[in-house]
């Protein structure tokens, strides 16, 4: 049985190039999943993105979501994380 | 919301500094299984433990992959099978029995360790009691993933010296018993005073007999965290040193938090404790020593380690406190040697002795822990040393603890290697004198005088 709260965590490291964004996107899109928040940050060349996203009307549970997008990672050359976001609330909120 | 920092921090610790959850305990109780016919015995445990466990692993697996967090091991604690196999058992090679059985059971589930053969002897021994720690060699070398503990003494009984000089032998029997195994029953062999009944660690884990029929207790970790956190810190005063380990002591056991509600949630099974103790392995950088070089010691056990440590402990815990309503175990900081890669170079040029460790464990958890001595060290002196340890506890008011490890053959400035999360160890030396005539008096140490509170 999986938590209630559907907020997810992904997070995108690797170099910086064209598409990384849309393609991500594309995937939460077809597979139903709202985009909360994005921020990013580029540092030396390396492109670091945070998205928050709601997975509460998925198509896909959350083990084949984080899978799926590991291998996208995987083909434009960026690590791609899923994590449920309760890990961050629970370490930096009191 | 959370923002980008937040997020960066969180697993900078997990890929960087090696914070993991080190363990989720799954503690069963095994009272409901006794029985005196030995065979039916020993297939009820089994069929508890296989039960109850059962998706112990999967469901650490699956919290892990959710929150990218690692959970470096899962494992179960029983009652202490003394308890459990008194009735049945009528020689030690019938305890021996249970611990196979314990053996296979945790096989089947997939943990890998198992905790609880163990006897609470801190006043005096029953025969079951005495027959099970005279069957340790022989469980311990006839099984891969079972851990043994005895408790000795405690703040209100006292020590009792017949079951420590028992343990003496008993430890020199298991090196014995185990020297073609990397002597690793005696890695999982530890001699307590003041054990706690919610320990999630081993090799001292057991389910008291406080608890409830199942419960799930968590051993946090993250001394890499610890140390990296320390390290912006360098040569600011104590209020600033102690408030950086407060908030990273509380960062660290709001992941375990998390963990344990999960997996009690997940499993159905009630959540007992979070254990908040800064616990090494012989990882790079996941080091207690490291920190304790950090704070600014050239080495663990130059002068002001003790100091050092004490705060140290102190700080983990009131940062830890805030964290969780529920703490308990050991929490505090481990000093095993052999576990900790900055305690074993501390060891090898000499910084770091077993006095020098002995003081240590007057300000910290748990104790003499995984210190390789000369394998023609004497039982007696092996009692001495335990007895010593349990003296400190049991006016101290807390637990301590003595894995001691001879090592056949092996002499002063040889290396033994255990393997795996037990790590290496230099052979330490032991201080050669005799302490016979005080070991083989009979009986028991009294209680000390702080400890009628009535």
């Amino acid at each position: 049985m999986e938590n209630a709260n559907n907020k997810t965590i992904i997070t995108v490291l690797g170099h910086d190039t064209v598409g990384i964004i849309a393609k991500v996107c594309t995937y939460l899109a077809e597979n139903n999943i709202n985009v909360l928040d994005i921020s990013q940050t580029i540092v030396s060349g390396y492109f670091n993105m945070m998205m928050i996203v709601d997975m509460t009307g998925a198509k896909v549970p959350f083990a084949d979501c984080a899978a799926a997008l590991e291998q996208l990672g995987e083909q434009i050359g960026v690590a791609i994380k899923c994590q449920k976001e309760e890990i961050f609330e629970k370490m930096h909120r009191i | 919301m959370i923002n980008i920092w937040e997020v960066e921090e969180t697993n900078k610790m997990i890929e960087q500094e090696n914070l993991d959850v080190r363990t989720i305990t799954l503690g069963i109780s095994l009272m409901d299984c006794i029985d005196s016919d030995l065979e039916q015995l020993n297939k009820k445990i089994y069929d508890k433990i296989t039960t109850t466990a059962k998706d112990l692993v999967s469901v650490g697996e699956q919290i892990e992959k959710e929150y990218c967090i690692p959970i470096v091991n899962k494992r179960i604690s029983v009652t202490p099978i003394a308890l459990v196999g008194s009735a049945a058992c009528k020689t030690p090679e019938d305890f021996v029995t249970i611990a196979k059985t314990l053996d296979r059971a945790a096989k089947e589930v997939g943990v890998n360790f198992l905790g609880g053969y163990s006897a609470l002897v801190s006043k005096g021994m029953t025969r079951g009691e005495e027959l099970l720690i005279r069957s340790i060699p022989q469980a311990l070398a006839q099984t891969d993933v079972v851990c043994s503990s005895v408790n000795v003494g405690s703040t209100k009984t006292g020590i009792n010296m017949d079951a420590v000089r028992l343990m003496g032998e008993m430890i020199t029997a298991t090196a014995e018993a185990t020297k073609d195994k990397a002597v690793n029953g005696c890695a999982k062999l530890v001699v307590f005073c003041n054990a706690p009944d919610d320990n999630p660690f081993m090799a001292g884990a057991f389910h008291g007999v406080t608890e409830a029929d199942a419960i799930i207790n968590v051993g946090v970790s993250g001394p890499g965290v610890m140390r990296t956190a320390l390290t912006k810190v360098r040569g600011e005063n104590f209020e600033v040193l102690c408030e950086t380990i407060k908030k990273t002591a509380f960062k660290i056991t709001r992941v375990g938090q998390l963990v344990a509600q999960e997996a009690s949630r997940r499993l159905g099974i009630p959540f007992g404790i979070i254990d908040l103790s800064l616990a090494p392995t012989p990882a790079i950088g996941d080091s207690v020593a490291d920190i304790l070089q950090e704070i600014g010691l050239e080495y663990a056990g130059a002068p002001g380690t003790t100091a050092a440590l004490a705060m140290l402990n102190d700080q983990v815990k009131k940062g830890g406190v805030m964290a969780s309503s529920y703490v308990g175990g050991l929490s505090g900081a481990f000093i095993p040697v052999s576990e900790d890669q900055g305690m074993i170079n501390a060891a090898t040029v000499g910084a770091l002795t077993v006095e020098k460790l002995e003081a240590m464990t007057c300000v910290c958890s748990v104790g003499l822990d995984m210190i390789a001595i000369p394998g023609d060290t004497k039982p007696t002196t092996i009692a001495g040393i335990i007895a010593d340890e349990m003296a400190i506890g049991m006016v101290n008011q807390k637990t301590t603890a003595a894995r001691l490890i001879p090592c056949p053959g092996k002499q002063v400035g040889d290396t033994v290697e255990f393997g795996g999360l037990l790590g290496h160890a230099p052979v330490m030396p032991v201080n050669p004198y005799s302490c016979d005539a005080f070991v083989n008096r009979t009986g028991r140490i009294p209680a000390p005088i702080h400890s009628f509170k009535n």
